[in-house]
């Protein structure tokens, strides 16, 4: 246990900016998780490696000279037809079979996500240089890196953009309808299969634009990205399907959470504190993994 | 079908079968060649540094191979090397050892790359008592299971960074100092920790800040934030390329002021090439650099394998790769030493080593290290937009002089 943390109150500062900015980050990629666990009841073991992609597209971006991040623009797009043809390749041969077989099957593409990253990519840890220098706060004694800021304001962006995008446009409704009620939505004419498809896409493409900022924030490496899957499932557990408001705060507060744990237990375990924290939530919240699936064919 | 499917079986079995027999014929020394096996990482998350180990090793095959070979009971053999890949994975390189040294006949073993495999592999040696000499796992654990066919050309991890503490404690006149360090929770930089303890020990300085980084982590923001609240006098950070990457990522974007920064990796790590300019003056572990003087009648100098390196693979070669080629000249002087190919004998000739090589002198110690190479310390330095890895430490080989304190931020360009 150390308390420096309540001696120095700027050090209260900057951990709760770091944890809220980082918070925001882990928030958008949580979004795309609940999106398609609420539409077609899948969990997303591969989320992380999906996420890892898109930060080796803007990389790859990078390498050629251009400004890493735009590929906030182009990551996304090229992930939705990742997305779009992973399931229709795997996904939507294994969503109408049990929870367990979908967890196996996305499981599998994370391994050989990572084995594919490794073979293009190299196993060496990169880093793309957004070069966008540092605010200062409070006389230097608080800093925050700009790509940070840049890559929180992007994600909330983006989310409302989605959250728009969902209401007002004929495919959003079509998505949330189907979530709602496949069945229901089917008989009206919602071609449920095409919405199973783009729901994918759109997943694919949110963990592209996260990517893309965790390759100027972060590092990029082809095996790190469960941790960010383990984050995304535990936020989306804390604040339940569909409700984007929840989600962010649960983002911010796992962010915070994480980064006073660092401060406060010893950074050894903060990782185990998130851990911590998912097993309480699950008791607490008796969360039915195993709820009524709705798959129609 | 099912008839089909049993004389499959059946055909494979046989075949596998003739091939076991077949392969357990190659022995030890083949003809003029004497055959070493390795398991090592051409996939997986080691895949680079497992290459760089299998160039440094095919290079001195192929020197010491034209040069002569090896010279055993006045007959002249040469090298050969069965590699598999071991995925970078330690159950499958404790597998793939024990099918080098079953199946394939092999009685001499060459190390993989990195310390949790060759931790997984050294029993297996050690089992069928084959001598192993290994070149890429420095974790201090190894040397102290007693085992006896063992032997490492490297300098242990918990050198790698106590120079950089008698460095700082010399350029604070002697008095101990106020230490901050993060290490990986993983053998090899929990090793180095360790051998910082030492050090505070020994020199009466202080430890601030200890923090161990998950494996699963990139982001050290809040070590950062501690280390600038604190202002110790030196920081050490530790865990491999992705802990050297962001630590130089993250000192430069929170603006960070440490009079010294001392790291392992910066070299695997293209630390300079990645980061540019904001990884000048970071300090750095080296098991071996180019400029350094020793010298051998293989590779000469330094600086001559670093050409012949960059003109047989398109690429400067890391420590890992020059260690790798050192292996095998020490294996060569053994054999050529022990006269003979029981292993017994080669073991005990591995065991009286005492050589120089163009990577360092090479003499081994009770637990199988070499106890003959000190570590040395580079620093990251820029002139325009090019950086390089200077030597600064020891004095001996320093080829510049240490540039302390680091210039704060706000000074730098």
């Amino acid at each position: 246990m150390d308390f420096l943390i309540f001696k120095a109150p700027m050090l209260m500062v900057q951990a709760s900016l770091d944890g809220i900015l980082l918070g925001i980050l882990f928030a958008l990629i949580a979004y795309g998780m609940a999106l398609q666990w609420g539409v077609m009841n899948i969990i997303n073991i591969a989320q992380g490696d999906l996420v890892i992609l898109g930060g080796y597209i803007a990389y790859t971006m990078y390498l050629a000279g251009i400004h890493p991040a735009w590929g906030v623009i182009v990551s996304p797009i090229i992930m939705y037809f990742v997305g779009w043809y992973l399931y229709k390749l795997v996904i939507n041969k294994v969503v109408d079979r049990d929870l367990f077989i979908s967890i196996l099957a996305t499981f599998g593409i994370a391994i050989v996500m990572q084995q594919l990253m490794n073979f293009i990519f190299g196993a060496d840890v990169v880093v793309a240089q957004s070069e966008y220098g540092t605010t200062m706060l409070f006389d230097n004694s608080v800093t925050l890196p700009n790509s940070k800021i840049f890559s929180a304001f992007i994600s909330v962006l983006y989310a409302v953009g989605l959250v728009i995008y969902m209401k007002k446009s004929r495919l959003g409704r079509a998505i949330r309808a189907t979530a709602q009620n496949a069945r229901a939505a089917k008989i009206l004419g919602v071609d449920t299969e095409k919405v199973y498809a783009a729901t994918f896409g759109i997943n694919a493409a949110l963990c592209g634009v996260a990517g893309a900022l965790i390759a100027i924030t972060l590092t990029l490496h082809p095996y790190v990205g469960l941790p960010y899957t383990v984050r995304s499932f535990m936020i989306v557990i804390v604040a339940g399907l569909g409700n984007l408001p929840a989600v962010a705060i649960s983002g911010m507060g796992l962010g915070l959470f994480e980064e006073f744990a660092d401060y406060i237990l010893g950074t050894e375990f903060r990782i185990g504190a998130v851990f911590m924290l998912l097993v309480f939530i699950l008791v607490y919240r008796r969360f039915k993994l195993s709820k009524k699936r709705e798959y129609l064919k | 079908m099912n008839k089909l499917v049993k004389l499959f079986i059946t055909s494979i079995s046989a075949i596998t079968l003739a091939l076991v027999s077949f392969s357990s014929s190659f022995a030890k020394v083949e003809g003029d060649y004497i055959v070493l096996g390795s398991a090592i990482s051409l996939t997986g998350k080691y895949s680079s540094n497992g290459v760089h180990t299998q160039n440094g090793y095919n290079m001195a095959v192929d020197r010491i191979n034209k040069m002569g070979g090896v010279e055993v009971q006045g007959k002249k053999y040469k090298f050969e090397i069965i590699y598999y890949d071991d995925e970078s994975n330690p159950k499958r390189a404790a597998q793939l050892a024990e099918r080098l040294i079953k199946q394939d006949g092999v009685h001499y073993m060459l190390g993989p790359y990195s310390s949790g495999l060759t931790k997984a592999i050294a029993p297996v040696t050690e089992k069928y008592k084959i001598p192993m000499v290994e070149a890429n796992g420095a974790s201090r654990s190894l040397f102290t299971k007693g085992y006896k066919y063992l032997f490492a050309v490297l300098s242990p991890a918990n050198q790698y960074l106590e120079v950089a503490i008698d460095l700082a404690v010399e350029k604070n006149g002697g008095k101990g100092v106020r230490i901050a360090q993060a290490f990986e929770q993983d053998a090899f930089s929990q090793d180095v920790r360790l051998g910082i303890l030492d050090a505070a020990k020994r020199t009466g300085s202080e430890i601030i800040i200890d923090d161990k980084l998950p494996k699963e982590l990139n982001d050290m923001a809040a070590t950062l934030a501690k280390v600038k609240a604190t202002k110790p006098d030196v920081l050490v950070v530790s865990g491999h390329t992705k802990g050297a990457l962001t630590a130089i990522r993250q000192i430069s974007e929170m603006k960070v002021d440490v009079p010294m920064l001392a790291m392992t990796h910066c070299d695997a790590a293209k630390l300079s090439k990645q980061h540019g300019k904001k990884s000048e003056y970071a300090l750095c572990a080296s098991q071996w650099h180019k400029n350094l003087s020793y010298k051998d009648k293989f590779f000469g100098s330094g600086k001559k394998y670093d050409k012949d390196f960059k003109k047989e693979f398109g690429y400067a070669p890391p420590y890992q790769s020059a260690e790798s080629s050192a292996a095998l000249l020490v294996f060569k002087d053994a054999f050529e030493r022990a006269n003979s190919f029981d292993r017994d004998a080669v073991r005990d000739a591995l065991k009286t080593t005492e050589m120089q090589t163009f990577y360092g002198n090479i003499k081994f110690g009770p637990g199988g290290q070499n106890t003959a190479k000190p570590m040395i310390l580079f620093q990251v330095r820029c002139k325009g937009d090019e950086c390089e890895n200077k030597v600064v430490a020891p004095t001996k080989w320093a080829s510049d002089k240490f540039y302390h304190p680091i210039p704060k931020w706000s000074e730098r360009s």
